[in-house]
């Protein structure tokens, strides 16, 4: 039995194929105890549409004084298409948005103009027409799950901090916080690339870094859940990141937990260079790449923060906790070689 | 924790009711486990005729009741203009055909079905009639009465005592005294009923019985004499004509007793004639004739009961849940993405239809040419609805135009094209599309692959011959999958595709806890 044993060991680890046991040994989160013991546990049914619909969010976020960027417009109906004109007329840069869209899917960011034209972060330039069909597409409901109907919401471009600038290829970079039951547990920044189309989304290619929960240092970061050390495009290393700020983002994401009621949740924060950390939006099924953007796993900090007494503590309370016992910087030491 | 043994619970009581329903089915009302068991049924004729005399007729049939080792699974009669009749008489079944006015030749039939199954016995009281010990005129009497003599003398018990007696009639060189008694044959008594005579003069309980020879394809079988002979306990049977004590193998007893076999009143030239064909069936059918005459109530209440036509329709409709369960394993267990959950459920049921490979390259050209088409559609500025159903109308130009130009060409198997789901094809084209100018073909083909792959995996499941019989046969194995499915709704575990997504996670990771180990 031994033979065989080793023979599978080595299959799997030419393969880079991992055994469970390991996976477990390292707290790693799977999707299927995400969706049955986090998700269905932590978030009712009843609360999703807050999150879904991200013109609530934002009303909803405005009306609790967290800080969002400004809504410019909203688009409701086929026929205010016909009102998108005066709306985009002054605008220089914007962003249009589906406010049911998932997964950055339907984001449209124009960076400036060019005559008629509008010239989207990568560069490309779009006629009007265009963007009222995409306009058309998210009422119809493209983007949207299930393909209901949809309103789309017109922003205001965020300005990047600039000290982002050497880390991303064009967009804005956005940091994602792990909110469980009102505790921060997990942090990371997206940063786009060329590949992403300018877009924060890992899926899409973007460089995902793990941040320190207790300094918001960069711990580890990952493209296509692969470690990398640079950036592929501006080829800046990573491992000098540090997020300023920090302790206004872990409290601002702390209290997107009182302002929805969800208990696990994924919050999306952008560094605007005049309003300082913004909320962009939430989100109820928040993905596992975190934990490989932070070489660990996230179930003993869930299971850390299950096993406490008491749970409603101030929202100061809660961020000290998260950072005295989910900071990483002191076993960090050895990993540099 | 309460939540989850409940669910436990109704996991565990759903499988075991699946299977233990299953199982009984199997062992109780004897369904075929797997494969398609073939029965042997025997089916006899019997055609009576006589010519009537052109006034009320009537003919009575004795008929063939249960016995052991044999079952019977259905009669019938056949008798145009007349009305027919079963009466019991002295225990012995009798049809009695009977028309007010008959003229010239009669036909009348009576078909019986029977499968021989050893180890089965009725439970009827068959205990012998008291008789009277007969006097034969003389000589044959003292010749008898000297004969009984000397079997009694070689004999132990009533089953030695026929056989004995009987081998003496059937030896080549018969003593005197049987030799004497074969005399009253030539003079027309049967030897089967002298030989019950001898046996109530020896006050041994006898009786004749008729029967044929089971033997496939033979019409005009002759009725066939025997006698049985009561031991006491049960009924022996020995044939006259060796003396051999047994059932022969194949052999089914159409009457007891020496009643006539066929009684016709108001006609004449009357006979009965016997044909015997066996036939294989599925061992299915048969079990159902079988469970349904036992009143079986699993099978009283299920989808037998339903029109043949219905059946064939649950018989597709029972396959379902199989795929669901693929598609459920693949997306839990495997963690494999599909596009659009259950639609590869639909694509191998078409598959069902059109067989896999016809299948995959009518499905693969249909989504392509309708991709290729939606390109064009998504330059122009359109509702979503409307594009939908543009698509939708395109989808099925395309079906269309594939079956002309394959019928033109002679590949009929592309006719089939109309087994695919239109909407769900519509609905694929159009996400797919989405995917490709948002994600790039690398996810089309990615969610595409998977959703063919899962679609072909449920269709080899589903087309598989066992999987087809063990879900019509046993429908009652849904349960074991509402189980089976209630637990996959409970897994936690890590998905096969996970285990290599993370793998570059715990490396590190286990790197930095060996470091840290090693300090």
């Amino acid at each position: 039995m031994g033979w065989l044993s080793s023979f599978v060991q080595n299959t799997l680890t030419k393969n880079s194929i991992a055994t469970p046991s390991r996976l477990k040994e390292s707290g790693i989160l799977s999707m299927n105890s995400r969706n049955l013991n986090y998700i269905s546990r932590y978030n009712p049914r009843r609360l999703l549409p807050l999150v879904d619909d991200k013109l609530t969010t934002k009303r909803m976020a405005e009306k609790a004084g967290v800080d969002v960027p400004k809504l410019i417009g909203v688009i409701e109906y086929q026929s205010d298409i016909r009102k998108l004109k005066s709306i985009l007329e002054p605008l220089e840069q914007f962003v249009i948005k589906p406010a049911k869209g998932s997964g950055g899917k339907g984001i449209l960011v124009i960076t400036g103009r060019d005559g008629d034209r509008y010239v989207k972060a990568s560069g490309e330039s779009l006629s009007f027409n265009a963007i009222s069909r995409d306009v058309s597409n998210i009422l119809g409901g493209l983007y949207s799950l299930g393909g209901k109907s949809d309103v789309a919401v017109i922003e205001s471009l965020i300005v990047a901090d600039p000290i982002f600038k050497d880390y991303s290829f064009e967009g804005v970079p956005d940091i994602r916080v792990i909110v469980f039951r009102g505790f921060p547990v997990m942090a990371m920044m997206r940063l786009a690339t060329r590949k992403s189309d300018g877009k924060a989304n890992l899926h899409q290619g973007a460089v995902g870094v793990g941040l320190d929960i207790a300094t918001g240092n960069s711990l580890r970061s990952v493209q296509h859940d692969l470690p990398v050390n640079t950036h592929p495009d501006t080829g800046h290393n990573f491992s000098t990141l540090k997020v300023p700020h920090w302790h206004k983002i872990l409290c601002l994401s702390a209290a997107c937990h009182e302002m929805t009621s969800l208990g696990y949740l994924g919050v999306d924060l952008v560094l605007d260079k005049n309003l300082g950390p913004l909320i962009l939006e939430l989100n109820a099924r928040p993905g596992l790449a975190i934990q490989i953007a932070n070489g660990q796993g996230i179930k003993p900090r869930l299971e850390m923060i299950e096993s406490l007494r008491k749970h409603d503590l101030p929202i100061e309370e809660r961020v000290a906790f998260s950072q005295q016992h989910f900071g990483v910087s002191i076993m960090q030491t050895p990993q540099k070689a | 924790m309460k939540g989850r043994f409940q669910l436990g619970l109704m996991v565990a009581v759903l499988i075991v009711a699946g299977l233990g329903l299953t199982l009984y089915k199997h062992f109780a009302l004897g369904f075929p486990l797997l494969g398609k068991d073939i029965s042997t049924v025997w089916s006899i004729e019997a055609w009576v005729s006589f010519k009537a005399r052109g006034e009320a007729a009537q003919a009575s049939l004795t008929l063939p009741d249960q016995q052991s080792d044999v079952r019977i699974l259905d009669e019938s009669f056949a008798s145009p203009g007349y009305g027919i009749n079963q009466t019991n008489d002295g225990g012995q079944r009798r049809a009695v055909w009977s028309t007010r006015k008959a003229d010239g030749r009669q036909d009348l039939f009576y078909k019986v079905k029977l499968r021989l199954e050893p180890g089965i016995s009725p439970s009827v009281n068959d205990q012998p009639e008291p008789f009277i010990a007969p006097v034969l005129p003389e000589p044959y009497q003292t010749a008898a009465t000297s004969l009984l003599n000397q079997v009694t003398d070689r004999s132990a018990d009533p089953v030695s005592f026929a056989g004995t007696m009987i081998s003496q009639f059937n030896a080549k060189e018969p003593d005197q005294n049987a030799n004497m008694l074969l005399g009253m044959v030539e003079e027309g008594v049967t030897l089967p009923d002298l030989l019950v005579n001898l046996l109530h003069m020896g006050n041994i309980p006898a009786r004749i019985v008729r029967g044929l020879h089971l033997e496939d394809g033979r019409r005009r079988q002759p009725i066939v004499d025997m006698i049985e002979v009561y031991d006491g306990t049960q009924w022996q049977l020995f044939d006259p004509k060796t003396g051999k004590a047994g059932n022969p193998e194949a052999f089914f007893l159409w009457q007891r007793g020496a009643k006539s076999l066929l009684d016709v009143m108001g006609g004449v030239n009357s006979d009965v004639k016997f044909s015997i064909i066996s036939q294989n069936v599925p061992t299915r059918e048969l079990a159902l004739t079988q469970a349904t005459q036992d009143g079986a109530a699993l099978i009283d209440f299920s989808i037998y009961s339903l029109p043949l036509e219905v059946q064939n329709a649950f018989k597709i409709i029972l396959l379902i849940p199989i795929g669901v369960l693929t598609v459920l394993f693949m997306r839990i267990v495997v963690g494999l993405r599909t596009s659009g959950t259950f639609m590869p459920v639909l694509i191998a049921m078409a598959f069902l239809q059109t067989q896999l490979i016809p299948g995959l390259v009518i499905f693969i050209s249909l989504v392509s040419i309708g991709l290729w088409i939606r390109s064009f559609l998504s330059q122009q500025n359109m509702l979503l609805v409307a594009r939908l159903g543009a698509v939708i109308i395109v989808v099925i130009l395309i079906m269309a135009a594939m079956s002309i130009l394959s019928w033109k060409l002679g590949i009929t198997q592309a006719l089939t094209v109309t087994f695919f789901p239109m909407i769900i094809l519509a609905w694929t084209i159009e996400r797919m599309s989405i995917l490709w100018e948002e994600e790039g073909p690398k996810d089309v083909f990615k969610e595409g692959g998977g959703s063919l792959l899962v679609a072909t995996m449920s269709y080899l499941l589903m087309s598989n011959p066992i999987v087809e019989q063990l879900t019509f046969n046993f429908p009652e194995l849904m349960l074991t999958l509402l189980g089976i499915v209630l637990l996959l709704g409970q897994y936690t575990g890590y998905r096969l595709l996970e285990l290599k997504r993370f793998y570059p996670l715990v490396h590190s990771v286990n790197s930095v806890n060996s470091v840290n180990s090693d300090k």
